[in-house]
């Protein structure tokens, strides 16, 4: 399992942190927001102050409480959503790439159906069919995102699985009678965790992208606040035309960040299944240590290792 | 060839799987979506829409399941997507009516941002681990922005603000359309702001794949032998770029459905005609003949485009050339 080490490098370590603070956010959210999201009591259109860290709306909300409790909804959709798709591209992913054949005809043929329909309009689709009670549903509206959202990762999972499938070490406990779901589970399994860790963060990325654009739309239920939601309220009030930042930006930004801090890490997994990527993350003053005056360029990749007199220096 | 033939089959049972889906959701959804609609209606439309409405969806006609199924696959065939019912005229109307935006608007913003972004990624690859790699969060959080957050800013800064551009629309509304000088330099003009706003927002990912190809690809040694050659640095570049370059024409073909998807919300944001605006409208008015036809619409272009992505991939690449031998 040393496999799993996730490389220290910077950008994973942000992506990290700041994954995490939403994640706390998703949790306390609700709790710590200063007031109702919905009391419109307030003064409209205030700016940013002591009293309303990020103002007020035009209709005299409190653009903070908004964003707090908005953030439970996106979240748990997008990671309910990411979840559930991630589990059927591995089921299918698996299969497909293990079993080979006519199930694989059979199982790539749907994944290449789904990659190819566009999956907003195809949302936008079943959802204007679901009654009323289910568009408000956060839950059922994240399972319609994972069934439009799957294909991609079991392709990939599919292509890694084919390549491992003929390996010595799977090969032997074939030999050795194993019966087909172990070895899918405890030989291919693990060695697809990168992947899969990659295609769970694409996945959840996805999926909060698309809630947040369906509420944007006005197409889930506009009273239940999510960060899409926010942004209809704002369009529907013309906060764009009047200048509005303080309404627009808090839930845009906090969207992108998370979709930045998800990219973040994936970038830290992607240097691990590609090794070459690694190399671009010598920085100017590991250059320095070493000795390095060049910055290394083609062909080379540099291994940095301290040399003897470096080390008696730093003990 | 027979690659090509393959993914041919495989976009033909795909659109085929699309209209299917288009046939059955309004017959097996939970809540009878149609038989609620009509309801709403009764009053609203003349008796004969209701009835061309009922006919499209097979409400009270007593037809088996199969017989409807033959009987719209028929109508498609010839070009019959319905009537709409907000706009009372046929959905085939409406549609050829308005596509050229969405086209002309996705299809340039599509072409600009990928050859704009695949220049950067070559650019960028090339001096990794410079100070120029200070760019890949950027672009990063770039590339996570929404669509419809970025394109507002844009409008509050440029358009609201600044006066910099028009605010909304496709071009003049003074003007009327016709092929003059001054209705086309409108349209250019007002066909800016919302350009750049798909371009911003799809310009990273190009950029950020192609760097990590042109990364992977320039410790082949192939790179390092033009190297030995004591090519010129751009030539080295270019022969790296040119190698680098195929997966993300790979790409092409799968983004496209997301591109798609991302430029639908730019209409709507910039009031800019086209098929984006027309479908949250649909939606919004539970006009569902409109709603299935633009469905219908998006998907076979996304997948003929897909098709000519697979066709330019084909023509570059040979190794998919001989890859159809075994």
């Amino acid at each position: 399992m040393k496999a799993l080490r996730i490389p220290r490098s910077p950008k994973v370590i942000v992506g990290l942190v700041i994954l995490s603070v939403f994640i706390v956010l998703t949790v306390i959210g609700p709790w710590i927001a200063p007031y109702d999201p919905n009391a419109n009591t307030f003064i409209p259109n205030l700016t940013p102050s002591w009293e309303h860290w990020f103002g007020t709306t035009t209709l005299g909300q409190d653009v903070l409480s908004q964003l707090l409790v908005g953030c439970r909804v996106t979240m748990v959709v997008g990671f309910i959503a990411g979840l559930v798709a991630t589990l059927i591209s591995i089921a299918v992913g698996l299969a497909a790439g293990y079993i080979g054949g006519r199930t694989d005809e059979g199982l790539s043929l749907l994944a290449n159906v789904f990659l190819a329909i566009p999956g907003l309009p195809l949302l936008i689709v079943i959802n204007s069919y679901l009654p009323a009670g289910s568009q408000a549903n956060p839950l059922v509206v994240g399972l319609v995102i994972a069934l439009t959202g799957w294909a991609w990762g079991a392709r990939v999972l599919r292509a890694q699985t084919m390549s491992l499938r003929d390996r010595d070490f799977v090969e032997a406990s074939r030999i050795i009678g194993e019966k087909r779901w172990r070895i899918m589970w405890s030989e291919i399994g693990p060695n697809l965790l990168p992947i899969i860790a990659a295609s769970l963060l694409f996945t959840i990325l996805y999926a909060v992208g698309v809630y947040s654009t369906l509420a944007f739309l006005g197409l889930t239920n506009v009273s239940t606040w999510n960060w899409g939601t926010m942004m209809y309220w704002a369009q529907s009030n013309n906060a764009a035309l009047a200048n509005e930042w303080w309404w627009l930006a808090p839930p845009g930004v906090a969207i992108a960040l998370v979709g930045t801090s998800l990219a973040l890490i994936n970038f830290g997994i992607d240097e691990f299944i590609n090794p070459r990527l690694r190399a671009a993350g010598l920085t100017a003053r590991q250059r320095r240590r070493v000795g390095l005056t060049r910055r290394p360029r083609l062909g080379f990749t540099p291994v940095l290792r301290q040399s003897p007199t470096d080390a008696k220096k730093v003990s | 060839m027979r690659t090509l033939l393959r993914r041919f089959a495989i976009y033909l049972f795909t659109a085929w799987t699309t209209i299917t889906v288009n046939f059955i959701l309004p017959r097996l959804m939970p809540g009878d979506p149609i038989q609620q609609l009509i309801g709403k209606l009764q009053g609203r439309v003349t008796p004969e829409m209701i009835k061309a409405i009922k006919a499209q969806f097979g409400q009270g006609l007593n037809q088996s399941m199969w017989t409807q199924y033959v009987h719209y696959i028929n109508q498609l065939l010839h070009g019959d997507l319905g009537i709409s019912i907000t706009l009372s005229s046929p959905v085939s109307d409406v549609l050829s009516s308005q596509i050229w935006w969405t086209v002309g608007l996705i299809g340039v913003g599509a072409v600009v941002s990928f050859f704009i972004g695949t220049a950067l990624g070559v650019l960028f690859g090339w001096t990794r681990g410079s100070r120029a790699d200070a760019v890949i969060p950027a672009a990063t959080f770039l590339q996570s922005v929404p669509y419809y957050f970025l394109g507002t800013i844009l409008i509050m800064i440029f358009a609201a603000t600044l006066h910099w551009f028009p605010l909304m629309g496709a071009y003049d509304p003074s003007l009327s359309p016709e092929w003059s000088w001054t209705y086309i330099a409108s349209v250019l003009r007002y066909g800016e702001l919302p350009l750049t706003s798909i371009v911003l927002s799809s310009l990273a990912g190009w950029m950020l794949g192609m760097r990590n190809m042109m990364v992977t690809t320039m410790s082949e040694d192939f790179v390092l032998m033009a190297v030995a050659k004591g090519l010129s640095r751009r030539r080295v570049m270019w022969h790296a770029a040119r190698n680098a370059v195929l997966p993300s024409v790979a790409n092409l073909a799968l983004t496209i459905g997301l591109l798609v998807s991302g430029s639908l919300l730019v209409e709507q944001i910039f009031n800019y005609p086209g098929v984006g605006n027309l479908l949250v409208n649909a939606v919004g008015n539970e006009d569902y003949p409109l709603l299935q036809g633009i469905f219908l619409l998006i998907t076979f272009t996304v997948l003929g485009a897909n098709f000519l992505a697979d066709a330019l991939y084909y023509v570059l690449d040979p190794r998919t050339r001989t890859a159809a031998v075994h």
